[in-house]
């Protein structure tokens, strides 16, 4: 099976939110709720960049380590996903994830946040691939249907790539090595214990 | 930008309230899921079901639909880059969106807008029926009573104050068949006040382009860029209003590691890509061009070959450049000289070179000016009809380009004909009606104040007034406005109130008004800004997703877009309220002479044979429906960077793709459309062409023609006049005219014959024939350095209105007051008055206006799509840190900021930034809802308000107009920011 990686491809990244968007929409994603977001740093300045987020689906997940209901479980194309009838909504996954995916519907402590919500990779949850009990509480399951998430597939730039690990970081390098410049693939240390060598 | 993102929810309809409108036929989405048996809920119903905390979710999947899914093609309604929109629908309602690969335009792409486009259509905050204001309060009407009342209404203010004081205010989110019969209501109603956002964009664009070279558009294409070695983006931030074309942008920056030059008052998100960033002060474009022309000058670099061959009146542009010396220009604009200096020989050497520009260009007084000394740093450089170069004019809306060209336009009839006497006989023809009845619509101008009186015919001729300045047309006294009467009632199909500068004045002149209706799938500004009580009409109007037509990207391709879903609500399209309106008033049997029209729905396709039998002089000839349709059906055979077909592909083959004007001919003679203007090294059946001979032949001694100069495979080996039916008989090549179109000609021409031109050869003969020797019909001329009909022949700089350096006012004053458009331009007693009273000591600020990647123009679709206002929750100024210091103002505060006109103000959160120099402050235009500080939601129809209200900019805007277009100057103003 493939290794399902993001890479987000920050001197291409132009912040259009397309990413968050494109979200939203395929999974009619709730106000309050940003399974994907982009940040920006160096805001305004010399050196500006821009980097789109969501759930990376680490490799040894750190959300799973800390999860005391165990409701992360991850696929055999290493998509980390999560069962929402599990999820008694603690927070511990918020704390331990290093990139902020984790969402809640509310503010509250000790289980009163309302179940998580996080990128799923577009794949669903533990229900049936494309059951309407998936939909209603993962979204749309678009590895099910032979499709990428959609994030990168409408990435304005194509900074954002999603995909088999080897494939698209062989894009990354083709593209780094013909213009001669590349600021990495940005969390894949944190993500995937591992970066993508030029 | 600043974005504060929230949990909770938005101040939103309950669903319930909603539905229990609804008498639409078409099942919106919500019908369909109880039908569908599917409960609402979604993602956060689980676990988390909290009522008023969270959205429900409660679209279908197509995998839980379990029907059939059919694909539906249209086009973005939002920016001109022409995305293909792929949508999934399901028994009617539109459930899911997919990439669109086969696009050569976006390749799948989209930005946050397109990304998020399926909820335009959805949007429980569109207008759902038609609507009157009585007493303040919104009623609900039909259809018909609405359309009865206001075409009695019209008709009487028609017979007390005459048809000039109707005012049309177009849409650029027309399609181009809905433009066209936008200019033909115009046309027939008997009024040249006919206008659209175009005015507000890039009027200035199409006045000082075309000009130059003959067309005013963009000269190549988004996809063309990709070959660019060096590009200057000056005056426009595409990683915000055009994100799709950063990724041709990116592409070619990448590939051929070109320089990416961003010259701009601001360190935007594009320039944090570039290789180099100019910070410019905003107003100071033509010192900063003249700078760079003065080093390639100086130092030989320019095309020399290419200026003696193809361009007129250089030499008396070096004049005005050596008045810039470095020294002068680092004065003027900031710009040390060694940078200039490093970047105009990039831009002179590293060749292909091209020029891109927006809006930053365009929005002054000095517009015009501005985008003809662009073209002449293209020109001087040799950087004009070869890939890679040329003038890439990024347009605004989506169908911007199409609703310019289809003349919704003060100064001109349907592709550019103008008023003149013969281009409203040309249209007679193509409409078949009579002239005379025409003529007959018009008002007859009677002498006030002193100035001549105008005949019907003169009227008819005259250009109507510009849409920056309707209100003033309104609020001044009568015998200052040349026309008949002022302006006593609105007619806005698709066009916010919240993008024309001085809104207090527009406020002032909305009270004024006798009538005021407004056609748009959204209520917008101009029904909250609580300036009247009754007299106003609103009429809901479908997206263009939800309707067939064709729109004309920037590059001049054109897209032919299906109907993706029945409008909703109550909501119809812009043909059917025309048509409606149109019946009304008594000439629809006219009007629709050769339109098919079923259940009072006139057929888009008939629409544009019709254009393409006008068309002639733009090449808006061989796009017939059936051949855009084809493009459409066969996106993927086009390719990626010349944008063209194989010859052998079906259908399409050797096609440009969207058959980007001019596409010459009848659509018989499958002209492939022209992808990159001016361009000699093809031969005129590929695309091919030389600057248009538009000026004349010969001027104070000098050739205005082309010297040894001309497209591939031309007969005629030199520069040529454009063609008539006479100089086809000069050269004897009338011989290969067909009867019938010999018969078209003798009958167009009665008894001048001979003067017959391509334009209005309503057989095409004369096309066709040139075509076949090699040559364009539109002659081969030279371009112009020096445009002597305009204001400013060679452009010189002009400081803004409201300047921060009063001191240079002596030298580079704004020009003369005139009266323009009807009415008087007191740009230079605003100016003067200004320097004496010294305004720029108690607003030391110049403010500048610009866009936000989420929303879009006026921001009333947008800012009521959650998906996209959740991005951006509030309105905001954009304050340096060193001046937020000096006035105690912290990042996130509250801050009203304060305008030099009308005592404006309004209050907005302070986003303290470098992006902006010090001494500028950048403020987003999409937003309105908030007027000096108070919240006007309870104004809008109940349950019509956008999620994200705020206050407008162009509260703060500021008198100016370019001389030439109208154009307003949102762009170079001053301000003073205090803390609340």
């Amino acid at each position: 099976m493939a290794r399902m990686k993001f890479l987000c491809d920050s001197d291409r990244c132009i912040d259009c939110n397309a990413c968050v968007t494109a979200c939203k929409n395929e999974h009619e994603v709730p106000w309050g709720i940003n399974r994907r977001r982009v940040v920006t740093i160096n805001d305004g300045m010399p050196g500006e960049r821009s980097i789109s987020m969501a759930c990376m689906h680490c490799t040894d997940a750190p959300c799973a380590a800390v999860c005391p209901v165990d409701c992360f479980y991850t696929t055999a194309d290493a998509v980390v996903l999560h069962s929402k009838d599990l999820c008694i909504g603690c927070g511990y996954c918020f704390y331990a994830c290093p990139f902020g995916a984790p969402q809640y519907p509310r503010v509250g402590n000790f289980g009163s946040r309302g179940k998580m919500d996080k990128c799923t990779y577009c794949a669903g949850g533990p229900e049936a691939d494309l059951s309407e009990a998936e939909y209603v509480k993962y979204g749309a399951n678009r590895l099910a249907e032979g499709k990428l998430p959609l994030c990168a597939e409408m990435c304005s730039t194509k900074a954002l790539l999603a995909g088999d690990s080897d494939m698209i970081a062989q894009i990354y390098k083709e593209r780094v090595i013909k213009r001669g410049y590349g600021s990495g693939a940005w969390g894949w240390r944190t993500a995937y214990r591992e970066t993508v060598a030029i | 930008m600043l974005t504060k993102r929230r949990n909770g929810e938005v101040g939103r309809t309950k669903l319930s309230a909603i539905t229990a409108g609804l008498v639409s036929e078409a099942v919106d989405r919500r019908t369909f899921l109880r039908r569908s048996g599917l409960a609402a809920g979604g993602l956060a119903a689980v676990g988390s079901l909290q009522l008023g905390a969270v959205k429900k979710a409660s679209a279908a999947g197509t995998a839980v639909s379990g029907a059939d899914v059919v694909i539906k093609k249209n086009i973005c309604t939002h920016c001109s880059v022409g995305c293909t929109v792929t949508a999934e629908v399901v028994n009617g309602v539109w459930v899911g969106q997919e990439p669109s690969w086969e696009s050569p335009i976006n390749r799948g792409t989209h930005c946050a807008k397109g990304a998020a486009i399926r909820e335009l259509v959805h949007s429980e905050r569109r207008l759902k029926y038609p609507m009157k204001l009585v007493d303040g309060q919104w009623q609900r009407i039909s259809w018909e009573t609405a359309i009865n009342e206001i075409g009695d209404k019209i008709s009487a203010i028609r017979e007390k104050s005459g048809a000039d004081s109707v005012y049309w205010l177009g849409s650029a989110k027309f399609t181009n068949e809905a433009s066209y019969l936008f200019r033909k209501l115009g046309a027939f109603w008997g009024t040249n006040s006919v206008d659209h956002q175009a005015r507000i964009c890039h009027s200035t664009t199409v006045a000082g382009v075309a000009n130059t070279w003959g067309y005013g558009a963009q000269t190549n294409s988004y996809n063309d860029i990709r070959n660019a070695k060096t590009m200057i983006i000056m005056g426009g931030n595409p990683a915000r209003a055009h994100p799709i074309s950063m990724q041709h942008l990116l592409s070619g920056k990448e590939l051929n590691r070109a320089n990416m030059i961003v010259i701009e008052p601001r360190f935007t998100r594009t320039a944090a890509h570039a290789t180099e960033f100019v910070r410019i002060r905003p107003g100071t474009d033509i010192p900063v061009i003249w700078g760079m022309l003065w080093h390639i000058f100086q130092n030989g670099w320019e095309d020399k070959e290419f200026i003696r061959q193809r361009v007129y009146g250089m030499d008396d542009v070096r004049k005005e450049v050596a008045k810039w010396t470095p020294d002068e220009v680092e004065r003027v604009t900031g710009v040390p000289g060694d940078q200039l200096k490093r970047v105009a020989e990039m831009f002179a050497k590293d060749k292909p070179s091209t020029l891109i520009w927006c809006m930053g260009a365009t929005q002054h007084t000095v517009g015009t000016a501005n985008v003809r000394a662009f073209c002449i740093a293209c020109l001087a450089t040799g950087n004009v009809g070869a890939p890679g170069t040329g003038a890439n004019i990024f347009r605004g809306h989506t169908n911007v380009q199409g609703a310019t060209d289809l003349g919704l336009d003060v100064t001109t009839l349907p592709l550019y004909y103008g008023l003149v006497e013969g281009a409203w006989k040309h249209w007679a023809r193509v409409w078949e009606v009579e002239y005379d009845w025409l003529q007959s619509r018009f008002d007859e101008v009677p002498a006030i104040a002193g100035r001549k009186p105008r005949s019907r015919k003169e009227n008819m001729e005259a250009p109507g007034i510009t849409s920056t300045r309707w209100f003033d047309a309104v609020n001044l006294p009568e015998d200052q406005v040349d026309q008949r009467a002022g302006i006593k009632a609105m007619m806005v199909f698709g066009h916010g109130g919240n993008t024309v500068t001085r809104i207090p004045e527009a406020v002032k002149g909305m009270g004024k008004l006798e009538l005021l209706v407004v056609a748009d799938p959204h209520p917008t500004t101009f029904s909250a800004l609580n300036a009247r009580r009754d007299n106003t009409y609103l009429l809901p109007i479908c997206t263009s997703l939800e309707m067939d037509g064709s729109r004309t990207a920037s590059n001049r391709s054109l897209q032919w877009g299906e109907q993706i879903v029945k409008p909703a609500f109550e909501s119809k399209n812009d043909y059917e309220a025309m048509y409606l309106l149109a019946k009304k008033l008594g000439f629809a049997d006219k009007m629709f002479k050769n339109i098919k029209i079923e259940n009072n729905v006139p057929s888009a396709e008939d629409l544009l044979r019709e254009i393409n039998r006008g068309g002639w002089s733009t090449g808006y000839c061989g796009q017939s429906p059936e051949r855009l349709k084809a493009h459409m059906k066969n996106q993927s055979k086009f390719d990626l960077v010349t944008l063209r077909a194989p010859k052998d592909a079906p259908d399409v083959g050797g096609d440009y793709y969207g058959l980007p004007w001019p596409c010459w001919g009848k659509p018989e003679i499958r002209h492939p459309g022209t992808h990159i203007l001016y361009n000699t090294n093809l031969h005129v059946k590929d695309g091919g062409s030389t600057f248009r001979a538009r000026f004349g032949t010969e001027r104070n001694g000098q050739t205005l023609l082309a010297e040894e100069s001309y497209s591939v495979g031309s007969e005629l080996t030199d520069g040529y006049p454009e063609f008539t039916m006479g100089v086809l008989k000069k050269l004897g090549w009338d011989k290969d005219l067909t009867a019938d179109e010999l018969a078209t000609i003798t009958k167009i021409g009665g008894n001048n014959v001979d003067a017959v031109s391509w334009a209005i050869d309503l057989s095409g003969g004369i096309q066709r024939i040139c075509l076949d020797h090699g040559v364009i019909h539109y002659g081969n001329g030279k371009a112009r350095a020096n445009a002597w009909n305009l204001p400013d022949p060679i452009p010189v700089h002009r400081e803004p209105i409201y300047t921060p350096r009063p001191e240079l006012v002596a030298k580079y004053p704004t020009r003369p007051d005139e009266r323009q458009f009807r009415l008087p331009n007191i740009g230079f007693s605003v100016q003067k008055a200004a320097v004496d009273r010294s305004i720029a000591k108690d607003f030391p600020i110049i403010l500048t206006s610009g866009r936000l990647v989420e929303f879009e123009g006026g921001g009333e679709e947008t800012r009521s799509n959650p998906w996209l206002a959740e991005l951006q929750q509030d309105m905001f100024v954009e304050v340096n840190t060193a001046d937020a210091g000096d006035r105690g103002i912290k990042d996130g505060q509250w801050v009203w900021v304060l305008g030099p006109e009308d005592g404006a103000k309004v209050k907005v959160k302070a986003l303290v930034t470098d992006r902006v120099g010090r001494g500028v402050a950048w403020m987003p235009f999409h937003f309105s809802g908030w007027y000096q500080g108070a919240d006007m939601r309870s104004y809008y129809p109940p349950g019509t308000d956008p999620v994200v209200l705020g206050e407008s900019v162009n509260t703060l805007t500021t008198y100016g107009f370019d001389p030439v277009t109208g154009m307003q100057e949102p762009k170079a103003t001053l301000c003073q920011i205090r803390a609340v």
